[in-house]
């Protein structure tokens, strides 16, 4: 049995019989069993998945109606709610918080017979860019255990480059699905805003952030879109997608497509290797048929910047809630003064969670809130319309998703703004809404670098056209697990 | 001069469920906690979903109170920590990006003075507080959640009122508004909250928070307004700052100056998309507003020649009105209309006994018929409607069963005068002699007869028996 196949090659065999859902989701648990020690992609472990394998099983050989995924194991990331189990968000303030509902996307995979193999590991509350944030340590790059694989979404991104399930599901509020899937070396996607429904995913920076499908193929991340995207009565902010079929005609090519190389993005601070990487790909672009040249965004060297701001603010609020009054830890309360209460209930965030909730709190405040917050909302509303003038003229925006390679544990946890900067390249996507995606591109020195492709809001079909094509024209090692 | 303002919550008790979730809207008759859900409670993970009809209601609240309405509207929230408050923030509206709130600029017509209406917006409510215990020490604080999330609206006017007499009259306007537009009842515990700022002349403004109820409002705009009068007799300065009213002692006191500073980082709440106040909402909402009270007053005294104060409880009670509307005719509008300000109102005046009446619309126009064609008698009318609202049978059952018919029978009426004219001859004497007196017979007879003799009648018997004119 070959864990490193593909969902689609997956739903062929079992549906030919090559192998059981049962004997595959065993393997599978196996193979966590096997490296997960090392790895830590995973935070907990679904304890019935082969219970639902063998339900899935009878389906099959009864000739009943089986759901479109034939039992595929996928992990979650662990700040999307599941019913009965921990989510923990990687924090301690949440460590025994057991949701009592299950996310939309999760309900959308489980209703078409997906096997939920567990929760995977994630900088605290999805703010960071390495899962050195993990409140339950950090989760270990599988192309080589002394990197960082990336963040906040490392353990999907992990978990799937592991082989330790075919697909995850993370969360992307600036990079935190392609990010990792650039530095794991997989398939990740940031929708269009809107595109899939967030209830369910315990917020972070709720007006920028989407759930995303991290894959081994380009195809398998079309599949899933196909189960987990449109309209959902429980988001107010979703948005009609018309039933859209992301896999039909997902091998059109490119051929004729103009495509913009962001200016600001491959310049300055690029790694000499992802500079490298990102003339190939755009000479691979121009091999398919499109048409590149360089194209200047002005307002991208203020987004990161506006991007801290914007989720600073949001975040402050939205752990507001964690008070320790309704769910949380055990807690020896000291009196009955509500404000000392607070603080104290508090102390378990992390550092990275810990300096956002200040952040959050200072620059939206009155008399700052004009020189920051509202600030960060002009460049939101300025990069918006440069990037949609943009798009008057280009099919695609592309860069590569990070500007660096994966770098080692430690080497820059005590940077803040070093981190931060990792941001660069995906940030955009979240600010105007934009669907991106991270396709590997090639391992360089045993590390990988993943190219980013930005489309249109609502273009994914497209997008995932230009995706499959310059997959086709790469050729990537095993990784070494 | 005075001024006092006002901030005013109105729940919206009459929708079906609360504001941003599938939860009762009347959360009154639930054990605590039990009216509850992940989105009320804030839970990780849950997310608002706008009930479109709290929107309406809110919208024709503001038309009521003569707003404007933005073409589209937003919602943020107000950040601070309170332990009644799930998500530690409050999704409510705030006019920062223009106007995006419900409504705005409107008025209200209180006794000839034009009190301005600054906004309305739509918010939700949060859960309550419960403290259990005596002292300090083993004060317990309790939380339930059934409250959090019900649609409330707040209504702010500019510091129009002079007195807390205007204040009194304008709640009673906008609480029977609120109840005609058939959005809430102000009458049920907590429905209807509202809080006031006073400033004197030379003073500043002083809000004043945590009234119980309109009574309390009143009592403490007095309270106020009589101690910044006697601050500013002795030249002591008026500060700004926001008292607590203190139910125990009836007084306002200050409040910790930590709660003034707060500071709620309002933003958007991007969860909830921008409203689109669809004109065509608007044109239909206009069609199924109800009639105003002012408007409908104006149309009894002018169609039917009511007088003015009767009209005016008629129209200005939805209970009574609706009643009214559907018991007249053009004929005996005027009579149904005395019927009910006379005689029924002692009858119905709670709600509670609202409840149990069993009287209905029918009831009235079968009253005023027997009375106007002599069947029944005004006295025997009474009693007859006494005993509707406890059994709510017929006015003709009630004929028969109580024996209530009039009697119109001259020999019948003739002998029960010569009984009357044996007891009383010095009344007979007096009659004789100053004809006005008269009635004092009339009043022997119909006492006789447990007011069912025909009024008119006995008195032109008892006239030609007497030999006066």
């Amino acid at each position: 049995m070959n864990l490193k196949t593909s969902i689609l090659d997956y739903i062929n065999d079992v549906k030919s019989g090559s192998f059981s859902v049962e004997e595959f989701t065993s393997a599978t648990i196996q193979r966590i069993k096997d490296v997960d020690g090392d790895v830590h992609a995973y935070l907990s472990l679904n304890q019935s998945a082969i219970d639902d394998a063998i339900i899935i099983d009878k389906k099959i050989s009864a000739g009943e109606k089986v759901g479109v995924c034939y039992g595929f194991p996928i992990s979650i990331k662990d700040n999307i709610c599941i019913t009965g189990s921990k989510t923990t968000c990687a924090s301690k303030i949440l460590e025994n918080f057991v949701a009592p509902y299950t996310a939309t996307v999760v309900n959308k995979l489980q209703s078409e017979d997906a096997i939920i193999t567990g929760k995977t590991n994630l900088d605290e509350f999805a703010m960071g860019l390495t899962t050195e944030f993990s409140a339950y340590g950090p989760t270990k790059n599988p192309w080589n255990l002394k990197y960082v694989p990336g963040g906040s979404s490392g353990g999907s991104a992990a978990s799937v480059a592991a082989n330790e399930c075919l697909a995850s599901l993370g969360s992307d509020t600036g990079g935190s699905v392609r990010n990792p899937a650039s530095f794991c070396s997989v398939v990740g996607l940031k929708p269009t805003y809107g595109l899939i429904s967030r209830y369910g995913l315990i917020s972070y920076a709720n007006s920028i952030e989407q759930i995303g499908p991290v894959t081994k193929t380009v195809k398998d991340c079309g599949f899933l879109l196909n189960i987990i995207a449109g309209q959902d009565s429980n988001d107010d902010t979703t948005i009609d997608n018309a039933n859209s079929d992301y896999l039909s005609d997902i091998e059109q090519g490119i051929d004729g497509k103009k495509i913009g190389i962001i200016k600001e993005m491959t310049s300055d601070g690029l790694s000499p290797e992802v500079s490298a990487a990102t003339k190939d790909a755009i000479h691979d672009f121009e091999k398919l048929g499109a048409h590149c040249e360089e194209v200047s965004l002005p307002t991208i060297p203020y987004t990161v910047a506006a991007y801290y701001t914007i989720t600073s603010t949001e975040a402050g609020s939205n752990l507001a809630r964690y008070d320790n009054i309704r769910y949380g830890y055990d807690f020896e309360s000291e009196g009955y003064e509500y404000n000392s209460y607070i603080s104290k209930s508090r102390t378990k965030f992390g550092p990275e969670v810990t300096r956002r909730i200040i952040l959050g709190g200072f620059v939206p405040s009155a008399g700052h809130a004009g020189k920051y917050f509202l600030k960060s909302l002009k460049v939101k509303s300025k990069l918006i319309s440069e990037v949609n003038s943009a798009f008057e003229k280009y099919d695609f925006l592309i860069s590569p998703t990070a500007p660096v390679q994966p770098f080692q544990f430690g080497e820059k946890i005590d940077d803040p703004i070093t981190l931060m900067l990792l941001d660069y390249n995906t940030v955009t996507a979240n600010l105007t809404g934009k669907p991106a995606i991270s396709v590997p591109y090639c391992v360089t020195d045993g590390l990988p670098i993943g190219m980013q492709i930005i489309g249109n809001s609502k273009s994914e079909k497209s997008l995932l056209q230009a995706a499959y094509a310059l997959e086709s024209k790469t050729e990537l090692p095993e990784v070494p697990l | 001069m005075t001024k006092i303002g006002l901030e005013i919550h109105c729940q919206l008790t009459k929708l079906e469920s609360k504001l941003f979730c599938s939860c009762k809207a009347n959360y009154r008759e639930f054990e605590p906690n039990h009216n509850i859900c992940p989105v009320c409670m804030g839970l990780p993970g849950s997310l608002p979903r706008l009930n479109q009809k709290a929107v309406e209601s809110a919208t024709s609240i503001a038309m009521a109170l003569n707003c404007k309405t933005p073409e589209k509207i937003a919602f943020f929230r107000k950040n601070y920590f309170y332990p009644d408050l799930p998500k530690n923030f409050q999704i409510t509206q705030l006019n920062v990006y223009g106007d995006m709130s419900i409504g705005g600029e409107g008025y209200v017509d209180v006794e000839g003075k034009k009190i301005k209406i600054r906004r309305v917006q739509l918010e939700e409510d949060p859960g309550r507080l419960i403290y259990e215990g005596e002292s300090e020490r083993t004060k317990i604080t309790l939380v339930d959640y059934n409250r959090a999330g019900t649609p409330l609206v707040e209504i702010v006017t500019d510091p129009d009122f002079e007195n807390p007499r205007q204040v009194r009259v304008f709640l009673n306007i906008l609480s029977d508004l609120l109840e005609n537009l058939g959005v809430s009842e102000p009458g049920l515990e907590g429905a209807m909250r509202a809080d006031g700022n006073v400033s004197i002349e030379g003073g500043n403004k002083v809000e004043i928070k945590n009234i119980g109820s309109f009574h309390d409002l009143e009592k403490a705009l007095h309270f106020e307004i009589t101690r910044q009068e006697s601050l500013s007799e002795r030249d002591i300065e008026i500060i700004q700052e926001t008292r607590h009213w203190d139910d125990r002692r009836k007084i306002t006191v200050s409040s910790r100056s930590k709660e003034e500073d707060q500071d709620y980082r309002y933003f958007l709440e991007n969860d909830i998309p921008w409203v689109k106040i669809d004109q065509g909402i608007i044109t239909s909402l206009q069609k199924d507003m109800p009639e105003s009270i002012s408007s409908k007053k104006e149309r009894f005294v002018e169609k039917f020649d009511i007088a003015p104060q009767v009209a005016d409880i008629l129209a200005s009670d939805k209970y009574y009105s609706d009643l009214f509307e559907n018991a007249h005719s053009d004929s005996d509008a005027k009579d149904i209309a005395n019927l009910i300000t006379t005689d029924l109102m002692g009858l119905v005046d709670t709600k509670e006994k609202r409840e149990e009446s069993k009287l209905i619309s029918q009831h009235l126009s079968d009253l005023v018929a027997a009375i106007n064609d002599k069947t029944l008698t005004r006295t025997s009318s009474k009693i007859a409607l006494q005993e509707i609202v406890k059994s709510g049978k017929s006015v003709k059952e009630l004929l028969i069963e109580m024996d209530l018919g009039q009697v119109s029978d001259s020999s019948e009426i003739e002998s029960i005068i010569m009984e009357v004219f044996e007891e009383e001859k010095q009344a007979v004497l007096d009659a004789k002699e100053n004809p006005e007196t008269v009635n004092y017979l009339v009043g022997k007879v119909m006492q006789r007869t447990h007011g069912k003799a025909d009024p008119e009648l006995t008195l032109t018997l008892l006239k030609k028996s007497l030999g006066i004119k």
